[in-house]
């Protein structure tokens, strides 16, 4: 079987710039990840990986280099093309979890069907049973701050799940759970994998990038180490 | 089309912080409020006092004698002359641009004792002596009779037209005036017609206490030999009645050796003129009330924009998180958008409402009552108005709610989505 390759980057760079001062936070990455794998980014903080995971998910843009998606060449799109390309290839899933908060559960999950204009009953149909899987159909219509931490980790991941994403973008998606609950998400997040999505998380513990099949290692803007599991 | 996710968010919006957007929306409401009380209200005055005129011709200039100044052909200044019958002839063939010309009469002048009497009842009036030709000029509604004819002018007849203030004094409530005699100075007429003015307020009630004697029948009774008082003329249709006006009184003048440049030796009263210069005055008035009412509008509208570019800066996370999902910048904008949109129309609606709803009230109370009728008529507003009105809501709204959108897009997601 041919091996598809997801994403490739070549050269990026990154800096911000904060009045007079620029900061070079990603100096010249190189890498390539193929479709189906699952891969951690750790290192310290402020070495740049959630800069990192933010250019991959097309939410932030890169000074220089090559970003590949998909065979698409990600660069200077209009915001439309963007927001098009974030509904249909990724899903994102954050640490702080990003749910709205007038929504309910389900209808968080619908969200990005809304964006694909589906009608209301048919993507509430969708992401009841997009809930169902994640064990949380009794809580479909409550509201976010009725859920618990996991919960709600769980609602977001449905919510990332439910447009059929080619890659999962995880900023430290274990980072405001309990051990138990963090290894409930990790175990989600493999099964994830194993139905064919690329997943992608950035983390700080060693048990969460155990789970993961390759680990990227960032230090001060470079990959300094790649280890497979 | 009915989007129920887009009314949620609007509603979670506006309801988010509900004193704010009542403040906010009294700002919309109150310019739509005050546009509405003024234009309607300016309306009313102007109703009123275009009713002052009754069905007047507006085209109509008066023209009197006064003392010359000027003295001319042997004659002193400071002398006093009279039109004359003949002037009438003169006239109709010098000045072909005139429609109805009436000479005019008026008996005693302002008496101060009762000069007409009836059995023993009796009152103050004013006498005038008349042509047909003026009920052209400005008619009366008529409620019993007719008003002089050309045979009462012909055989000088004694008959009298009186007013509906007349009738109350001079008969009892049920008693029907038609060929009863009154006493005028002295003279016994019969009355032949009962009017009732066509003005409003004090003017009709001036008009109402008139009697009008045929106009030959008055100079005779009266021993005005051939004396004119005033001439009452309307020009016709497609001619200014300026025109009409500067040519019988150059007429006029030569006719009484009067110097031409004598101007005060004749009177006279261009009700076009006035009638221009209120329209002016009015158009005036509705200027202002479009600017201070838009102004007042606009700081509404202002309000609005204002509140939602704290809105957005509130929701800017969740703008992040709406568009990290998928949302397109479009989709973000047209909600935006669509909230400040359905912010001033309808706190707009509402004060169109509750405007319009006074005026009305005003009207009924103005009808029950009876009170200042005279300056002000029927106060209220045009339907396109209303239309005109909600449609500039509707593009306030946009416009107000266009530089908050833009602003909401205008900043990368990741920021957004980072932001505290
Ligand atoms: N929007 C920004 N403006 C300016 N500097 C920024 C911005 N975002 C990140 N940085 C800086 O860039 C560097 C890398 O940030 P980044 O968030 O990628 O680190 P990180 O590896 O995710 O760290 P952590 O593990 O703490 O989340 C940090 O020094 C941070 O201060
Ligand atoms: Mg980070």
């Amino acid at each position: 079987m041919k091996i598809l390759e997801m994403i490739r980057i070549n050269q990026i760079h990154k800096s911000y710039i904060t009045g007079q001062n620029s900061l070079h936070v990603l100096k010249g990455i190189d890498l390539q990840i193929n479709a189906g794998e699952m891969i951690s980014i750790m290192g310290a903080s402020g070495s740049g990986k959630s800069t990192l995971l933010n250019i991959l998910g097309i939410l932030d843009t890169y000074d220089s280099g090559e970003y590949i998606l998909d065979g698409l060449l990600i660069n200077k799109l209009s915001e439309r093309k963007a927001a098009q390309l974030r509904n249909r290839m990724l899903g994102f899933v954050f640490q702080s979890f990003n749910l709205v908060s007038f929504k309910n559960a389900m209808e968080n999950v619908a969200l990005p069907l809304y964006y694909q204009n589906i009608p209301r009953k048919k993507r509430n149909i969708v992401a009841m049973e997009y809930l169902d899987r994640m064990g949380l159909k009794d809580w479909a219509h409550h509201l976010p701050n009725e859920l618990s931490g996991g919960q709600k980790q769980r609602v977001a991941i449905a919510r990332a799940l439910i447009g059929k994403p080619k890659v999962i973008l995880a900023d430290e998606p274990t980072g405001a759970l309990d051990s138990t609950t963090s290894m409930e998400v990790m175990d989600i997040l493999q099964e994830v994998n194993a139905s064919g999505i690329t997943v992608i998380i950035v983390t700080h513990e060693h048990d969460i990038a155990l789970r993961t099949k390759k680990t990227i290692r960032i230090t001060d803007g470079n990959i300094t180490e790649v280890v497979e599991n | 089309m009915f989007d129920l996710d887009r009314w949620q968010e609007i509603y979670h919006v506006l309801s988010a912080n509900k004193l704010r957007t009542f403040l906010t929306a009294f700002g919309v409401f109150w310019g739509i409020f005050m546009l509405v009380i003024m234009l309607g209200s300016g309306n009313g005055l102007q109703r009123g006092v275009t009713q002052n005129f009754g069905d007047m011709a507006t085209n109509s200039v008066f023209i009197w004698t006064q003392q010359t100044t000027i003295p001319y052909k042997g004659f002193p200044r400071g002398r006093r002359y009279n039109f004359d019958n003949d002037d009438i002839v003169a006239l109709h063939n010098t000045v072909p641009e005139i429609k109805y010309l009436a000479p005019r009469l008026q008996a005693g002048g302002y008496m101060q004792t009762n000069n007409v009497i009836r059995g023993l009842k009796s009152g103050i009036f004013t006498i005038m002596g008349d042509y047909p030709v003026y009920n052209k000029i400005d008619p009366l509604n008529f409620i019993k009779g007719r008003f002089i004819n050309d045979l009462d002018i012909r055989e000088k007849r004694k008959v009298a037209v009186i007013g509906t203030r007349v009738v109350d004094f001079l008969f009892k409530k049920d008693e029907n005036p038609i060929n009863q005699y009154i006493q005028v100075q002295g003279v016994y007429f019969q009355v032949i017609g009962v009017f009732q003015s066509k003005r409003t307020g004090e003017q009709a009630n001036q008009e109402n206490q008139n009697i009008y004697l045929p106009f030959t029948t008055l100079q005779q009774t009266y021993n005005y030999g051939n004396a004119v008082g005033f001439f009452s003329i309307t020009a016709k249709d497609d001619i200014p009645v300026s025109v009409v006006e500067e040519k019988a009184i150059r007429l006029l003048k030569q006719r009484h050796s009067v110097a031409p440049a004598d101007d005060p030796a004749v009177g006279h009263f261009n009700l076009k003129k006035e009638f221009d210069q209120m329209q002016g005055l009015f158009f005036g008035i509705r200027l202002l009330v479009w600017i201070v009412g838009t102004g007042t509008l606009m700081a509404g509208v202002i309000g609005v924009s204002n509140i939602m570019l704290v809105v957005v800066k509130e929701r800017t996370k969740e703008i992040g998180i709406q568009r990290a999902l998928g949302a397109t910048p479009w989709k973000v904008i047209s909600q935006i958008i669509m909230e400040s949109v359905v912010m001033t129309t309808f706190s707009g609606y509402f004060g169109l409402v509750v405007g319009v709803g006074l005026l009305e009230l005003i009207n009924f109370l103005l009808g029950s009552t009876g009170a200042g009728t005279e300056m002000f008529v029927h106060p209220g507003i045009d339907f396109s108005v209303a239309i005109t009105a909600l449609s500039i809501l509707v593009v306030c709204g946009v416009i107000a709610g266009l530089i908050p959108a833009r602003r909401a897009v205008s900043v990368k997601p990741i920021d957004a989505l980072r932001y505290e």
